[in-house]
């Protein structure tokens, strides 16, 4: 790294500049730590769960506890790992590949990321204040109206922040999409891995107004006495379930497209072959986002919305099998006749097909909605999610780790270290998930903090929490991984795996902060492909040598988020001792005042000049 | 891509299509401000309310349809790939509303 500056700089200066950066790969690389440590966090809790379920009537945790920490894990999970470990992934990676400078919107860009990063800050906090929130991860009213405390609170005001951020996000990723993309750059040439970040962005844009309304709802609700989810009051908790499903559903579709960007990147690059099906797939995606919206209530089968809503409802379901099968059968077209090769990247590639195709299967099982009466709120539909979300989109995520951290980092993973890594996580993963289905099953109910003796789920837990410290061994090898890495890793070269196809392959790893000296000119689809095969070492520039125009860094949007943080603060304890109102009117104030010294103050960026441009080799 | 003619040049082909488009601006503009005083209007002579909730809805998406053609620029060149987008949305939030009335209102 130290790609800004050559010289040296004090730890004082290298915080300030991380504070107020706006470039987009260290953006990318503060989501992808801040995910990180969440995802440790959300994979703490899941041991703890794991650890209280391993025998029956066990009391590892109190019941209350309990509730907490299967909230917790799953928030923190959803909302604070995956999502912006991929938000990090698309910052760092969709601009290269689209021979961009930066996002179109750096300073959104950067507030983003705060508002996020508080937000999680925000939920876990509660930890320390008189308990989390414990309505789960869903939330359901009249369950959440009634959580004594203010866990519940702090749900709504954390998730509200992050909301906002991911919202901001969303729109920077299609605006930066849609307007910069390099010369020759046409829609039908871009990477796979930019048209789901570019889906996604649309699915983030129309599903988190949803979650919005929700959360405001049920912030008026709990803070403000108003009744909107309160039956004896003329509300309607079912309302929040639409709500949370209308958000939920494309949700789970935010997660899951980008990871399959990801193996669409990774396949063809280690297969040596183009990806196959290259328009089918980017149609697939559209398809795939389109019924994404129209099956939310497939999670409220078991409500009484009436046999026909439900009906509806599990045919559009069942339909959106049809292009994630299109998906599958591409990938595995396009490894057939490739000259494979194997790595960490590809091991976790691999094995994802399997293991999604499960839980795309048990899937259209819970479609069904008749057979959804017997599968809902059981542990099937925890083995369900988890084929999905674990064999999906944390292994993608792995899988991207390895494919890019020398891009990002300039350094390879260990591959011993890797493939360690993989095994004990793949098995422990099958090994706590798979038993789940048939424990389902049986009956038994998903978020209960006991099961009974002798009614046959003693084994099937036990298994399950012994796969849990598979994986957990898996995850500290790869954390030992990065740490070794970092310190003596062996060095990348710009086309990392020599058989690089997409345009940040042919940046420096890691880029150098203004990623292209020159923009390149696409000529196809695979552009760095189409170079080295016509001999080219270099993309070929669609522009000569010239000064570079770049944004200013700023330190407003960490006040900002620092602002809106207070007055939510100030939120939940107003309702209880109205001198909190001082913090939610200060905090709006520094919000405010950001927002206007944002609008008034002119702030064109600055210039690099051209021998400096020169001078950089890329 | 944004077309470079309308940013760099602008010849007098360019001047008289900018003087069209300022017209049209205005003239949605007067009508949304009409439209907005027959609402205020219906409201205030206190029609039945069965004859003024319908009136108002259509007031409303027409005064939605100016906003998004006119002032949003759907309807012009090189505007097509945002013109989706918002279809797109508005088909998400029509499919909501719908499902809403059908089966948690009615
Ligand atoms: C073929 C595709 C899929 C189908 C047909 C499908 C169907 C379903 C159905 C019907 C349920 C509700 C089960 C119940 O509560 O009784 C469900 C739950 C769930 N699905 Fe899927 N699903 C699919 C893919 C995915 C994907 C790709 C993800 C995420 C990446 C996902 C994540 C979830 C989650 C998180 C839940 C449980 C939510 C909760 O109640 O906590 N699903 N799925
Ligand atoms: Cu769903």
């Amino acid at each position: 790294m130290g790609m800004t500056s050559a010289q040296k700089s004090g730890f004082g200066a290298t915080l300030w500049d991380w504070l107020t950066t706006v470039d987009h790969k260290k953006i990318g690389i503060l989501y992808l730590a801040a995910g990180a440590f969440f995802f440790l966090l959300g994979g703490l809790e899941a041991v703890i769960i794991r650890i209280q379920l391993i025998s029956p009537e066990n009391d590892f945790i109190s019941a209350g506890l309990y509730n907490e920490m299967i909230t917790m894990h799953g928030t923190t999970m959803i909302f604070f790992a995956a999502t912006p470990l991929l938000f990090g992934l698309m910052n760092y990676i969709m601009p290269l590949q689209i021979g961009a400078r930066d996002v179109a919107f750096p300073f959104l860009n950067s507030l983003g990321f705060w508002l996020f990063l508080f937000g999680g800050i925000m939920l876990n906090i509660s930890w320390f204040t008189g308990g989390a929130p414990d309505a789960g991860w869903t939330n359901y009213a009249p369950l959440s109206i009634q959580s004594p405390g203010h866990g519940v609170d702090y749900y709504v005001m954390g998730l509200q922040l992050s909301g906002a951020g991911t919202l901001m996000s969303g729109i920077n990723f299609i605006v930066t999409i849609v307007l910069m993309r390099a010369p020759g750059m046409t829609y039908m040439r871009m990477p796979l891995f930019t048209w789901t970040t570019f889906v996604t962005s649309i699915l983030v844009l129309f599903a988190f107004p949803a979650l919005t309304v929700g959360l405001f709802l049920m912030m008026f609700d709990r803070m403000f006495g108003s009744a909107f989810f309160d039956a004896a009051l003329g509300g309607n908790a079912v309302i929040w379930q639409h709500l949370f499903w209308i958000f939920g559903h494309p949700e789970v579709y935010i997660l899951i497209l980008p990871a399959f960007g990801v193996f669409s990147e990774i396949l063809p690059t280690f297969a040596k072959k183009r990806l196959f099906g290259y328009t089918a797939m980017v149609f697939a995606t559209f398809l795939i986002a389109f019924l994404g919206f129209m099956v939310w209530a497939h999670h409220m089968f078991t409500v009484g919305l009436g046999a026909v809503a439900n009906s509806i409802f599990a045919v559009a379901t069942m339909a959106i099998a049809v292009p994630t099968g299109i998906k599958i059968f591409n990938w595995l077209f396009t490894l057939w006749g490739g000259s494979i090769k194997i790595n960490s990247a590809m091991l976790w590639s691999l094995a994802f097909i399997p293991s999604f195709t499960i839980g795309g299967m048990t899937g259209v099982m819970l479609a069904s909605s008749v057979a959804d009466y017997q599968y809902h709120d059981t542990y099937f539909v925890v083995g369900h999610f988890h084929y999905v979300i674990v064999g999906g989109v944390v292994f993608a995520l792995l899988a991207a780790m390895h494919y890019w951290w020398p891009k990002m980092f300039g350094r390879y993973l260990h591959e011993g270290m890797g493939q360690l890594a993989f095994w004990t996580f793949f098995i422990g993963f099958h090994l706590t998930f798979f038993i789940q289905h048939f424990l389902g099953l049986m009956g038994m109910p998903r978020r209960y903090w006991v099961f009974l003796e002798n009614q046959g789920l003693d084994t099937g837990n036990w298994i399950s929490t012994l796969g849990a410290f598979f994986m957990t061994f898996g995850v500290i090898v790869f954390v030992i991984n990065m740490i070794y890495t970092t310190i003596k890793g062996k060095k990348a070269p710009g086309d990392a795996w020599g058989t690089g196809r997409t345009l940040e392959w042919a940046t420096a790893s890691p880029p150098i902060h203004f990623n292209f000296k020159q923009m390149p000119l696409v000529r196809g689809l695979d552009p760095l492909w189409i170079e080295k095969m016509e001999g080219n070492e270099k993309m070929t520039p669609a522009e000569p040598v010239d000064e570079i125009h770049m944004p200013n860094g700023s330190i407003l949007p960490l006040i900002m988020t620092i602002g809106f943080f207070i007055a939510s603060l100030g939120f939940i304890y107003q309702a209880g001792n109205s001198y909190w109102l001082i913090a939610v009117y200060l905090g709006m104030a520094i919000g405010l005042i950001c927002m206007l010294i944002r609008s008034l103050k002119d702030d064109h960026g600055y210039h690099i000049p051209k021998e400096e441009v020169e001078r950089e080799d890329d | 891509m944004p077309d470079k003619m309308s940013t760099r040049k602008i010849n007098s082909f360019q001047k008289q299509k900018n003087k069209q488009e300022m017209q049209k601006m205005v003239v949605s503009f007067a009508l949304m401000i009409f439209f907005t005083l027959v609402a205020f209007a219906l409201v205030a002579l206190e029609i039945p309310s069965t004859y003024v909730i319908p009136l108002l809805l259509i007031l409303a998406v027409v005064q939605v349809g100016f906003q998004f053609f006119y002032f949003m620029h759907l309807k012009d060149k090189g505007h097509e790939v945002p013109a989706q987008i918002i279809y797109g949305g508005i088909f998400v939030t029509v499919l909501v509303a719908l499902t809403f009335t059908v089966i948690t209102w009615w």
